[in-house]
């Protein structure tokens, strides 16, 4: 499981997604690369790294590190937005 | 996971947070600098330069259940997405065997999809069993 880590004075971000997308690594894209890109129900989730506060910790936190257990993975606009 | 800092995670649950849920939020705060994961979700509005409300539900093999995604102004139903997940556990944990009708809930009827089901859902499921 993930351990804490302690931050320097840089603003720590993890490393994000696993791969680029194909985006990213062609150059230019074709509508097909797009549809390819996106998240479809039944298919593999995007595996990713990020840090995180938990608990009074700093981790970093590995998608793929869930295996095993159901995730809810939220999005959200914004900290202290009112929603 | 929004794109603020760790350290704007940190001073929002221990200020804010904090003060509505005892003990602080439970589950880990993550932060995506510029939306990058956000990008590859399909969820990172980036003109506004924020995460739109998205929420996937992702099973003990890493296959994406299902997913939501809102504009910001309008909060998600949190028993709706709990909902979700038990009932993605009871079809996983009957092997595909059972499938659960709209509106299920633990304890209320499921379908057995087969040659001896096709045409007679009718007989056995009603529709005012779709709402709560």
């Amino acid at each position: 499981m993930p351990e804490d880590f302690k931050p320097g004075c840089a603003r720590p971000s993890g490393t994000g997604p696993a791969e680029s997308s194909p985006a990213e690594s062609a150059g230019h894209t074709t509508p097909q690369e797009v549809k390819r890109n996106m998240i479809m129900v039944g298919k593999k989730a995007p595996d990713f790294t990020a840090s995180a506060y938990h608990q009074g910790k700093f981790i970093n936190v590995r998608l793929s590190e869930y295996l095993g257990k159901w995730v809810l993975l939220c999005f959200y606009p914004g900290d202290f937005t009112f929603v | 996971m929004s794109v603020d800092s760790i350290f704007v995670h940190k001073i929002w649950n221990d200020n804010e947070l904090s003060k509505m849920v005892k003990g602080g939020v439970p589950f880990p705060m993550l932060s995506d600098a510029g939306g990058k994961i956000g990008s590859v979700y399909g969820i990172y509005d980036a003109d506004a330069g924020v995460e739109t409300r998205g929420r996937f539900i992702i099973d003990p093999d890493g296959i994406v259940q299902g997913y939501e995604v809102l504009t910001p102004p309008v909060g998600r139903n949190v028993s709706e997405s709990l909902r979700q997940v038990q009932a993605f556990q009871h079809v996983r944990a009957s092997k595909g065997t059972e499938a659960t009708p709209s509106g299920w809930r633990p304890g209320k009827k499921t379908l057995k999809p087969g040659p001896d089901l096709v045409g007679r859902v009718w007989e056995v499921w009603k529709t005012s069993e779709a709402f709560d």
